[in-house]
């Protein structure tokens, strides 16, 4: 069972690369529309790639009002 | 399709269509690769029949008003059934707002049933507001898991009466719905729809994109907004058409969607459309030289043959690649919430594939104006709907002025609110706040906004009064959100910001901790809703005598800086 700082790593770690952005650049703090400057789809396809990392199913209302990493990686954590 | 002419009210004509098309498919409703739902008009009519008994016996009765907070699925429809059928009013609302801004539309709307899903209940259960709103008496839950405590709610599934529900009659000119243009925040603004603009609206529409049984409708915009009311809902049910709701809206999900039930319409906002165009633009990029030669030719023949009207047979035959990923039968993409691109609409119509532009705004029902296709043009809006009338007030010399409208699909007005229901309309012409010109074909061109509001590309208003709450108490003198194009006008629709306009205590600089502290405040509103940037104002803003900030006057007063200049990024 993955700790939530290890689900919360795994999540910048992918969209770092989903995104292509400097590795290490993203905290789980930030708020990632803004960080990424990316708009709701492009959240939601990040959130399609989560779910096949991780194997879960996560409801578009699990995720709802959702905007940093850190939530994000709770939401997750939950299911796993 | 029914005779909406001879209807009274939407209960009315719901009522009959569901028995002239009992043995029809109904709805379709998906999860990923689960069809959770697959009911024709009688399997409708049995789901919502008990449900409409069962609010008959909880006392709901005429005029009542019933408020529906959930996302594009099969009870939203059932439950809207049950309530016009009981004669009440629906109070659809926006399922992405916060608790607070939905407990302070139910409130506003003095709602007394509440339909919702168990996780938008279980935030609302737990939100402070919900104590200061009395007079919601009823909440139907849906689909909570066994045995989870409903916090005073009831289960929807389980709320059905045993007796055959009475049909209660309305008339025409009985509000049918309360839809919020805006008001979180702010001051609610609840369009009063009556029966006669829904009905009315609905033969308009039909009359240019026609549904009948077998069509299939996929329903992605949330049904609380306009468009999805009535092409996602309304429209569809009265002609025996069937809707396919998806619980999953991730752009692969609702992809596979198209060519898995063959749809035929879909209702888009630009964003999701231009993320679509970009996705296919990436696909036509990546073909071989040989074979983008050939597509590019293709494209070009399709050009040249739907110059005056679609070819839907002939564009199908020649880039059956392109409209087989749309499942082959797509006959139009509605697009609309917001202003969309000329490129975008020309790069769809080109593949062969309609796009349903046009120009509306709640308080006039679903839509003023629509492309009819004959031919499509992309550089405008489209023509008035049969049975509107638009004008253009005190054009300029472009011939640009303020829309007004006039029409039996116009709003009733606000609901408790007769002062901003005088300040829209002028002797019963809707007065729109958005400005544009006919050209010399009857279409209408929009060129930009009169008035202080912006529509995201998600076809969001955002009114910039309504998000002032987040900046109480900031440590400034007095502040004042605006939409930068009200305060400076542009000639476009697009690329709309909204600013803050800050004046400093005396002495007081604009710091960096200043800065962030707006910063913070901003990322508590959500994206769409943000602020672009800060401009500052050294002068005390216009007040009325009762202190409200007179924001024409400061908006003029602003208007005298260099708009590059004084917008301070965040």
């Amino acid at each position: 069972m993955r700790t939530i700082e290890q689900t919360t790593s795994e999540v910048l770690d992918l969209a770092t690369r989903h995104f292509n952005v400097v590795p290490g650049s993203l905290a789980p703090a930030d708020d990632f529309f803004k960080k990424l400057g990316i708009d709701s789809l492009q959240a939601l396809e990040l959130l399609s790639r989560l779910e096949n990392h991780f194997g879960i199913e996560l409801p578009d209302y699990e995720v709802q009002g959702v905007s940093d990493f850190r939530t994000l990686a709770e939401r997750i954590q939950s299911r796993l | 399709m029914l005779d909406l002419f001879k209807y009274q009210s939407i209960g009315a004509a719901l009522r009959d269509a569901l028995t002239t098309f009992a043995a029809e498919v109904c709805m379709i409703e998906a999860d990923r690769d689960r069809e959770r739902e697959h009911l024709t008009y009688k399997d409708f009519q049995s789901r919502a029949h008990p449900l409409a008994s069962a609010l008959e016996e909880a006392g709901f009765v005429e005029g009542d008003r019933a408020s529906i907070i959930m996302t594009n699925q099969s009870k939203w429809l059932i439950s809207a059934y049950a309530v016009f059928f009981s004669g009440g009013v629906l109070v659809p609302l926006d399922y992405k707002l916060t608790p607070a801004e939905h407990w302070q539309l139910l409130k506003h709307s003095e709602a007394k049933v509440l339909v919702t899903e168990y996780p938008i209940w279980r935030q609302l259960a737990s939100a402070s507001e919900r104590a200061s709103v009395e007079n919601v008496k009823l909440v139907l839950v849906t689909e909570a898991p066994a045995n989870a405590d409903l916090v005073g709610a009831q289960c929807w599934e389980d709320f059905r009466g045993a007796a055959e529900p009475t049909f209660v009659p309305r008339e025409r000119k009985d509000v049918a719905c309360i839809v919020y243009s805006s008001g979180t925040g702010g001051r609610p603004k609840g369009c009063m729809m009556t029966h006669e603009n829904y009905l009315e609206q609905c033969v308009a529409l039909t009359s240019l994109y026609p549904f009948w049984p077998g069509v299939r409708y996929l329903s992605i915009l949330p049904t609380n907004h306009a468009i999805d009311f009535m092409v996602g809902f309304f429209g569809p049910l009265t002609c025996g058409a069937c809707v396919v709701h998806l619980r999953t809206l991730r752009p692969e999900f609702v992809r596979e969607a198209f060519p898995k039930y063959k749809i035929t319409y879909v209702s888009l906002v630009p964003l999701v459309l231009k993320n679509l165009q970009k996705g296919l633009q990436a696909r036509f990029d990546e073909l071989p030289a040989g074979k983008r030669k050939v597509f590019n030719f293709l494209v070009n023949v399709n050009k040249a043959f739907t110059k005056s009207q679609p070819r839907l047979g002939l564009s199908r035959k020649l880039l059956g690649q392109v409209h087989a990923g749309f499942g082959g039968e797509l006959r139009a993409i509605i697009v609309g919430g917001a202003f969309t691109e000329p490129q975008t609409l020309q790069f769809f119509y080109d593949l062969g594939i309609p796009v349903a532009n046009g120009y509306g705004l709640t308080e006039a029902g679903t839509a003023i104006t629509v492309n009819d296709l004959h031919p499509f043009r992309a550089d405008t809006v489209g023509k008035p709907l049969p049975g509107m009338e638009v004008k253009i007030m005190n054009p300029a010399d472009d011939g640009v002025g303020e829309v007004w409208v006039h029409g039996k699909t116009v709003m009733a007005g606000y609901l408790n609110d007769p002062e901003q229901t005088a300040e829209v309309f002028s002797d019963g012409w809707l007065k729109t706040g958005d400005l544009g010109r006919f050209d010399a074909t009857g279409h209408l061109m929009l060129s930009g906004r009169k008035k202080n509001m912006i529509v995201t590309e998600e076809g969001k208003n955002i009114y910039p009064e309504d998000i002032e709450t987040v900046f109480e108490s900031l440590p400034v003198k007095e502040f004042c959100v605006f939409a930068a194009n009200y305060v400076w006008p542009k000639r476009s629709m697009v690329g709309e910001q909204l600013i803050l306009a800050l004046h400093l205590e005396n002495g007081q600089t604009y710091t960096d901790a200043l800065r962030n502290e707006v910063i913070v405040r901003n990322n508590r509103l959500l994206n769409y809703k943000r602020l672009h940037g800060v401009v500052l104002l050294d002068e005390d803003f216009p007040r009325t005598a009762s202190l409200k900030i007179k924001r024409n006057i400061l908006a003029e007063r602003l208007a005298q800086l260099e708009r590059s200049s004084a917008i301070l990024p965040l």
